[in-house]
């Protein structure tokens, strides 16, 4: 177990194709951080550094104390689970746990034993004689997961393990990659693109956005006070509803929009920040007309155009308002549910 | 299964549509085999004015003369050596262009031009490459040393026939190898890395295991070209000398019967050579069936 520090990482390809520019990240030892951002961000060619699969352009990497810019992947004392897991399809479960024991000269009993708890531990212990061909892909999953942690490694990366998965395993191997994390404390470094993912498994989330960090945070405080635009409109589902401060004012804004911090232009309301029926507290009133109603089971998502604008913007309420598509909307939202940002830089305006 | 079923307005079209190859199949194939086959049951006298049917006299023959399965293990050998050279250079090639990245188009269009070479030139090269007064070969051989002369030596023409059958086949070998290179998912070598194997580890544990289908399917390719699709290498470099040295099935078929002249002793080693080509395709199709490996 170790920490693992970043310090200025770059990452350019062919001379002017700068994939990671300049990474600055410390990972505490048995920390679970979640690298997050759309594809093309760089998230992957980050882990694929910290792993040794990527050369590194500049900066310095440690694992522990260890600068590991210059090592083999074998050399780093991590282990990876791949997004297509990678199993090696001519060997049986027993043997992909083992391989990586073997080549390390680890002796026979050692390996049997080491093999069978990490068996026992992912349940795939009645698998251990099969090929991974006859495997479900949950079942992958776990031999995958089980060949990097039978090593009891420095740290584990995990680069997208769950998209290959349908819907329903994606949030059952979610809790038990969490539940196993916290019972090995093992540093942990995982790559996604679904924000809902790193919220629920990070115990910090790094937003990364063109190769560069946007914010760095617990999950909930990038929820809370995202950094950026870039971060409001990534981090939440659906996205953060960006107004025009002038449009709001032209509404009736009664005043409320007055003690916003310097240079704010535009604010941020979480779809469900905006409420059907007044609060108490001092609120902003904004019109608008019900495009599209989708009802989701527990919630509801309305599509609203709003009056005097074409800003797409959604309103999440809970249950099933008596709304009717074509209808006009009013609706609340109070002052501390402003996000204030400013669309020329795109970071968040005052504190 | 699933299969389309055509329907047909009458029961003439169907048997209009598979006529041409019918009938190409009949001409080219069925009736000389059928002839061979009959002719191998023959026995001709020497002026060619009349037969007698001899039974299996003549294949009884074969087996009692030292010359033919003194060829038979010469074809062994040949097919052998041929097989193994050409499959292991070309593997080496196909690992070496699958590291590279912007030049391995190039490279592999330039390694697949013997391919297009015709087998008499590419003998006629290396006899060249070879040749004892003018080839440079055997010039730095002597230099180290060593007398080449495939004329009078039996191991260095059966080497020469090798090497010129073996590098036609390299590139052949070659594009189905780096197919097979490619067709690995790259995480599976990464993973391997992670897991601390080194490069020569990763090849004999991971990439060589997963090429076992490319691997088969090439033996048994490669095993068929160097016993039946050498005769023109061997006619123009050795004709099957020195003294038989390099007298593989195939050419003493030709020796035999339209040199020789002895046709039904010819048309039994043909019926022979059908018989090992059948059961080669017969393992072939096998294996394609059942997809071995994994």
């Amino acid at each position: 177990m170790a920490s693992i520090t970043l310090e200025g990482l770059k990452k350019t390809y062919s001379g002017d194709v700068h994939a990671v520019k300049g990474i600055d990240l410390q990972i505490e030892d048995g920390e679970f951080v979640v690298l997050v951002g759309p594809s093309g961000c760089g998230k992957s060619t980050l882990l694929r550094m910290v792993a040794g699969l990527e050369t590194i352009t500049e900066g310095t990497l440690k694992i522990g104390d260890r600068v590991v810019n210059k090592l083999e992947p074998a050399e780093r004392d991590i282990a990876m689970v791949f997004q297509n897991y990678a199993l090696y399809p001519h060997m049986t479960v027993y043997n992909n746990l083992a391989y990586g024991l073997k080549n390390r000269g680890f002796n026979k009993e050692d390996i049997e034993k080491r093999v069978r708890i990490a068996a026992k531990m992912l349940e795939i212990e009645e698998f251990l004689e099969r090929k991974p061909r006859k495997l479900s892909g949950g079942q992958r999953q776990r031999v995958a997961m089980g060949r990097a942690l039978v090593r009891d490694p420095a740290a584990f990366l995990f680069d997208e393990p769950l998209s290959n998965l349908d819907a329903k395993l994606r949030v059952q191997m979610r809790v038990e990659i969490k539940q196993l994390q916290r019972r090995l404390k093992t540093t942990s470094l995982y790559v996604t693109h679904d924000q809902l993912e790193a919220m629920t498994l990070g115990d910090r989330l790094v937003v990364l956005n063109a190769g560069q960090i946007e914010q760095v945070g617990t999950p909930m405080d990038i929820y809370a006070r995202p950094a950026s635009m870039f971060v409001a409109g990534f981090i939440g589902s659906p996205a953060m509803n960006m107004l025009p401060v002038d449009y709001l004012n032209e509404q009736g804004a009664n005043g409320l929009l007055d003690n916003l911090p310097d240079g704010t232009d535009v604010v941020g309301i979480r779809p469900d920040d905006m409420h059907l029926t007044p609060p108490t507290a001092p609120h902003l009133i904004v019109d608008s007309t019900l495009a599209l109603f989708e009802a989701a089971g527990a919630e509801s998502h309305l599509y609203v155009t709003l009056a005097d604008s074409d800003q797409p913007t959604v309103i999440r309420v809970s249950g099933q308002p008596p709304v009717a598509e074509g209808e006009t909307l009013r609706f609340f939202v109070t002052r501390d549910a402003l996000h204030p940002f400013n669309s020329a830089t795109g970071k968040r305006t005052g504190d | 299964m699933q299969t389309k079923r055509m329907t047909y307005p009458g029961r003439f079209l169907p048997y209009a549509l598979l006529a041409p190859q019918v009938i190409v199949t009949l001409i080219f194939f069925i009736w000389p085999a059928g002839q061979a086959l009959y002719q191998s049951l023959l026995r001709e006298d020497a002026f060619g004015l009349r037969s007698t049917f001899v039974g299996l006299e003549n294949f009884a023959r074969l087996f009692r003369d030292g010359s033919y399965v003194n060829s038979l293990s010469v074809t062994v050998v040949f097919a052998v050596g041929t097989t193994l050279l050409s499959m292991t250079v070309a593997l080496l090639l196909a690992s070496t262009v699958n590291r590279m990245i912007r030049s391995r188009s190039t490279y592999t269009t330039l390694l697949v031009w013997p391919y297009a070479i015709a087998p008499a030139l590419a003998g006629v090269l290396w006899w060249f490459i070879f040749n004892p007064s003018i080839g440079i070969v055997p010039y730095m051989l002597e230099m180290v040393g060593y007398q080449w002369n495939h004329r009078n030596s039996g191991s260095d023409a059966m080497l020469l026939v090798i090497f010129a059958a073996a590098w036609k086949q390299i590139s052949y070998n070659f594009l189905f190898f780096l197919a097979g290179l490619q067709s690995i998912p790259q995480s599976l070598i990464e993973a391997a890395s992670i897991d601390g194997a080194s490069p020569t580890k990763r090849f004999w544990t991971i990439i060589f295991p997963l090429l076992t289908p490319t691997t088969f399917f090439l033996l048994v390719v490669n095993v068929v070209y160097a016993m039946f699709d050498t005769f023109a290498i061997i006619h123009a470099t050795t004709a099957g000398g020195p003294a038989q040295a390099t007298n593989i099935l195939v050419y003493k078929v030709y020796a035999d019967g339209f040199v020789g002249l002895n046709l039904g002793s010819s048309a039994a080693q043909s019926v022979i050579l059908m018989v090992i080509v059948v059961a080669l395709t017969m393992i072939q199709f096998r294996f394609i069936e059942r997809r071995v490996n994994y």
